[in-house]
This record gives structure tokens, C-alpha cells and sequence, in this order.
């Protein structure tokens, strides 16, 4: 058998013969090539945002709703009945194992003014824990502490969204401002998270302690009521068992019989927002199989050339085989032929890909991620093709019989 | 012993609906450094007995030793080695692979050899200086004359060191001035380096240059002189 080096050589020079056919040949596999990646990173883009957002939030979450009740046969929706208290959210922290944080929630939408600024956001109430339950950091200033929440404080942390729309450049912290017209000093403002799953802007918010907020903004008629409970369980393993202890936990506490439905809600946030990453998932797979069957396309344009180049060169071969070519000699000659072109294709469809990958998220704004494995793998899948979709034009011209190939006219 | 022994090969041609025996109870006998001039009219199997002489193809019934080797049963690659290392083709069109520049045309039997590149450049070299082409290596061969395309054909026969060289009318698209030049290479790398020449032609004073005459009509040799 030959020598590679010596049949690149030979693939070469025939691949610039026919400078106009092989490019053209070789534009099928750009473009399948480059399709590959680019969809690969479109749909990669996606599933990241996506990761991005679920980490905003926070993981490993659950979130617990009041209400569903049913007075005389109306039922209620979910919130509708200030069945959770700031006791049930104690006790959860107290008594389920797989639960390692816990924040109450109580508040409101209201006007928060600052100096001759004023700017309408939604007031939460909660206890210092809720900075670890959404994974939130600050970026100045300090988190209330369980005294603030003990002495109903007059102290807020402001998102990010509002320290813009009412301080400007100011340093709001030391700061006060009015909510409800009480005033609030600034103790902290939160690290801008961005916008949630569902399209919220997260940085659009104020915490204060859950007291000020039951005391002293938002009256409530039943004291220590809250809105929702937000838990963080220990692991993403745990989660499941955090959900069954919470709610075992409730109902007792609530003296909920067994046949009697729940007064509260158990939501699994990590979930839905998993679910969602899934379809991420499979929207990348389905953008990179679709991009996969223009590579195939590319590699039929590959066999197609090569049994024409195959039929054209008759002579040739039959010239080979007259002075020794053996079987796979030929058969070595026009696969790598057929690998030349694919492969010199794939290098080009990267290079294109990942162009048309940074030019789409710089031109649409749309998040793209090229990944070393989306490259490896569209390159290995082009050079199979070559081997695949050349192999039967070489196995054809090996097996054509020297004398009629040197008669082919 | 005899380079070329054929006994009684047959070769059949099936056409479908029809038979064609293109050779028939051929037996014959070439030795080492013979000159020897095949003729007969079209059709009469002189081309399918050069090709079975060429192991291009296979005799259907009959035996062929080739330096005593028995072709029969061979595979297309130990077919294409023996090709490879005993024989030198020589064909009417020169059959020169286009856009190739005259060495590698030559070198072409070598790399099918295995052998190193400096090797065959070297060898490929001596060939073309022995045609008579010292001055052409990288010549494309629509660059050369007719005679030179077949010079450069000889040389690329000649590099392997091939015992046997087989001309299938070598003078056919040349004219007379240069079919004279062509034939007395022939004749002196028959005469100098005892290279067994067998050559088909049609013209009768081509035919001159060879010292044993064999005559085909209808697949069958009539003619041994």
C-alpha cells in the first residue's frame, strides 16, 4: 500500500483541477457544518439563559402559597385566605429536616418616595434569611438582622431597579425614604438579578423586616399572617422530601383531616424551571438534528461529485491499475479524496458557524454559546461523512476491470 | 525457462445471448529477450492475448506461467504486483495521466512499488535520460510531441526494471519519422539491456523490427515464424 502523505498529494491535485466543482461541492458541508454550530449555539444560548434565570431565583426552592379555601362552596383561589402564618414558617424551620432556610413573605405594592423622586414598586416583608434562600448578595451595605425583625425596624434593602430610579448616582445607603409615608432608612441594596423565568424584573423590589411590614405598612387583620413562605431545601435531592415534611407539617398544624383538602399550596419552583431547561434541551437537539440533515445533504453533493469525478477519471484508474494500483490503493485515493473535501469544508463551515453565531447575538441580541464540543463534534461528523459518502465511489472505481478502464473512452 | 508459456488458453466473451470466443486453443512459447511482432486483422484476438500476456485479464480455460508463476488463481492485487514489477505497458494513445508533469508519469509504477521519493526520482530520472527526454522532466505531456508522450510511456515501462515490455501498436499516432525512432529504442533497449519486447501492430514494416513474427486470424495463431 502507498503512502497517505503521497495520496493527499494526489487528492489535493485533484481537488484544484476542478477548483469551481470541489467549492461547490465543499459549500454543502459549510453550510451543513456551519448550520450545526450556530443552531447548536442558538439552542445552547437558550438553555443557558435559561440556567441563568434558575440560578436568579434561586435553587433548590419551594414556595409556599396560602389559601384554597372553600366558604360555602366557593372556591377560592390560591392566596385568598391568610391561612399561613409567620408560626407555620417558624415551625418549618424548626421541624423539617430537609429544609435549611425559611422566609415568610407579607407585602404590598406601594409609592416610595425619595427626595422629589417617587417610584411605585412592590414591598416585601421577610426575614434576613431570604437573602440565603434566593442566593442573593449585596453590593453595599448590610442585611437586616433577626433584631430588625424582632423591633419592627424602620430599615430597607432596595433592588437595583429602584436605587436607579430614585437615586440616580446618589449612594443610597444611610438614605431615607418614605413608604406609605413612614420613613425607612437604606441599610443595603441587592445585586441586580435580572429578569425572572416569567419576564419580571427581580431587581424591582424593597425588602424590609416581615413585623414593619405586618405592623406598620400593610395592616392585616390577622396578626403574624403572611403571603407566601419561601423554603430552600438543603439539596436538590431533598427537595421532594422537604415538599412531603412541609406539607405533613401544615396540616397537622392547621388541623386539616385527612379527607379535607389543603389550605395551602406546595410549589416546586426548581421544577417548573427544570421542565423548562429540558425543553431548552430539546429544542437544542431538534435545531442540531434539523442542521444535521443539511450535513447529510452535503455529504450526498460529496458522492454525488465523486462518482462523476470517478466516471470522468476511468482512464486514470485503469492507467494506475495497469502499472500495480492495487484494491485499496484506488479505493484509498478517492476516499481520501472525498475526506479532503469534507474536511477542508468542515474547517471553513467552523469558522463560518462561528461567525454567524457572534454576528446573530451581536446583530439579535439573542444569547448564543459556541461550545469546543459542538466544534469537535461537527468536524468529526464532516469527516465521516467524507469517509461514509466516499466510500462507494472508491469501492466502485477500485473494483472497475483494468483493461476496460484503460479502453474507457 | 521459457518467460511465457501458454498452453491452449481459451477466452470467451459472454455477450448475453451470444459467445464470443476471442481466442482459441492459443499455445505458444516466449523466451527471455526475444523481439517478438504480433499481427493479424482487427478482431482477431491479437489485443485479448496481449491483454492476458499484460495479466489484465484472464484466460477463461488454459494455462498461463508467467516466469513461471501460474497466473491462474491469482488475486487483482498479486495480479496488480505482477504487473507492478514484471511488466511495461506501451499503448497506442501513450495513456500519460493529463496535468502530470513527465517524471511523476514515470515514477507512477515506483510509488505503486513502495518506494521512497528520492529513490524514485532517481530512477525515474535515469529512465527518462535513457528515451532520450533528459531535457522534458516537468513537462506536462500536452506540452511534448506525440513521440516524446510515447518516450515518456517507454520510460515509465522501463523504470521498474520490468522484464517484459508490452507495446499494443506504439507507432499508431505517430508518423513515420518518429515511428522509426520509437522502434529503434525499442530495438535497442531490446538489444542492450535483453528486455523482452512483444508488440502488436498492423503495419507490416513495423513488424520488421521484430525477430519472431506471430500471426493471429480468428482468435487462433496462424502464423509462427
Amino acid at each position: 500500500m502507498i503512502n497517505i502523505s503521497l495520496t493527499i498529494r494526489i487528492a489535493l491535485r485533484a481537488i484544484k483541477v476542478n477548483k469551481m466543482r470541489s467549492a461547490l461541492t465543499m459549500l454543502g458541508i459549510i453550510i451543513g457544518v456551519s448550520a450545526v454550530i450556530t443552531m447548536v449555539a442558538v439552542g445552547s444560548g437558550a438553555k443557558q439563559r435559561i440556567a441563568e434565570q434558575i440560578s436568579s431565583v434561586g435553587s433548590n426552592l419551594l414556595m409556599i402559597l396560602s389559601g384554597t379555601t372553600t366558604p360555602g362552596g366557593v372556591r377560592m383561589g390560591m392566596g385568598t385566605q391568610p391561612t399561613l402564618t409567620f408560626g407555620d414558617a417558624q415551625a418549618i424551620q424548626r421541624e423539617c429536616p430537609s429544609v435549611q432556610y425559611v422566609a415568610p413573605t407579607h407585602g404590598g405594592a406601594a409609592q416610595v418616595i425619595y427626595g422629589n423622586q417617587n417610584w411605585s414598586t412592590g414591598i416585601t416583608g421577610t426575614t434576613p434569611d431570604m437573602l440565603y434562600v434566593r442566593d442573593w448578595g449585596l453590593v453595599s451595605g448590610r442585611n437586616f438582622t433577626d433584631d430588625d425583625v424582632r423591633s419592627a425596624a424602620k430599615v430597607c434593602l432596595l433592588g437595583k431597579t429602584v436605587v436607579d430610579n430614585l437615586f440616580g448616582s446618589v449612594n443610597p445607603i444611610g438614605e431615607v425614604v418614605r413608604i406609605k409615608k413612614v420613613p425607612f432608612t437604606v441599610i443595603g441594596v441587592l445585586e441586580s438579578k435580572g429578569q425572572s423565568p416569567t419576564g419580571q424584573d427581580q431587581d424591582d423590589v424593597i425588602y424590609i423586616p416581615i413585623t414593619t411590614s405586618q405592623k406598620k405598612i400593610f395592616g392585616t387583620q390577622f396578626p403574624g399572617m403572611v403571603r407566601i413562605i419561601m423554603v430552600k431545601a438543603r439539596s436538590t435531592e431533598e427537595l421532594s422530601s422537604a415538599e412531603k415534611e412541609i406539607t405533613e407539617l401544615l396540616r397537622q398544624r392547621h388541623r386539616i383531616g385527612p379527607k379535607q383538602e389543603n389550605d395551602f399550596t406546595v410549589r416546586n419552583l426548581t421544577q417548573m424551571m427544570e421542565a423548562q431547561e429540558q425543553s431548552a434541551n430539546v429544542m437544542t437537539l431538534l435545531l442540531g438534528a434539523i442542521a444535521s440533515v443539511s450535513l447529510v445533504v452535503g455529504g450526498i453533493g460529496i458522492m454525488n461529485i465523486m462518482l462523476v469525478s470517478v466516471t470522468e477519471r476511468t482512464r486514470e484508474i485503469g492507467i494506475r491499475m495497469a502499472v500495480g494500483a492495487k484494491t485499496w490503493d484506488i479505493r484509498l485515493q478517492f476516499i481520501i479524496e472525498a475526506l479532503t473535501l469534507s474536511m477542508i469544508g468542515g474547517i471553513i463551515g467552523i469558522i463560518f458557524g462561528v461567525a454567524v453565531s457572534e454576528a446573530l447575538s451581536y446583530f439579535s441580541g439573542w444569547k448564543t454559546l459556541i461550545s469546543p464540543f459542538s466544534i469537535a463534534l461537527a468536524f468529526c461528523f464532516s469527516a465521516f461523512v467524507g469517509v461514509f459518502f466516499g466510500f462507494y465511489p472508491a469501492y466502485k472505481a477500485s473494483m472497475l476491470k483494468p483493461i476496460e478502464a484503460l479502453r474507457y473512452e | 525457462m521459457a518467460l511465457i508459456d501458454i498452453r491452449n488458453i481459451c477466452k470467451t466473451y459472454d455477450l448475453g445471448d451470444v459467445k464470443v470466443n476471442a481466442l482459441c486453443g492459443v499455445s505458444t512459447v516466449i523466451d527471455k529477450g526475444e523481439f517478438v511482432a504480433i499481427m493479424g486483422p482487427s478482431g482477431s484476438g491479437k489485443s485479448t492475448f496481449m491483454n492476458i500476456l499484460g495479466c489484465l485479464d484472464t484466460p477463461t480455460t488454459g494455462k498461463y506461467l508467467l516466469d513461471g508463476v501460474d497466473v491462474e488463481g491469482l488475486s487483482r492485487d498479486d495480479l496488480a504486483e505482477l504487473r507492478n514489477k514484471k511488466i511495461g505497458f506501451i499503448f497506442q494513445g501513450f495513456n500519460l495521466l493529463s496535468r502530470t508533469s513527465a517524471i511523476e508519469n514515470v515514477e507512477l509504477p515506483l510509488i505503486y512499488a513502495g518506494m521512497s521519493s528520492r529513490q524514485r526520482r532517481d530512477l525515474a530520472r535515469q529512465a527518462l535520460d535513457r528515451v532520450g527526454l533528459a531535457n522534458r522532466y516537468n513537462h506536462l505531456p500536452n506540452q511534448l510531441s506525440g513521440g516524446q508522450q510515447q518516450r515518456v510511456a517507454i520510460a515509465r515501462a522501463l523504470v521498474n526494471n520490468a522484464e517484459i515490455i508490452l507495446a499494443d501498436e506504439p507507432t499508431g499516432n505517430l508518423d513515420t519519422k518518429t515511428s522509426v525512432e520509437i522502434m529503434e529504442l525499442l530495438v535497442t533497449l531490446n538489444q542492450q539491456s535483453g528486455i523482452t519486447i512483444i508488440l502488436v501492430t498492423h503495419e507490416p514494416d513495423i513488424a520488421l523490427y521484430g525477430r519472431r513474427k506471430i500471426r493471429f486470424l480468428d482468435g487462433s495463431i496462424v502464423e509462427d515464424v
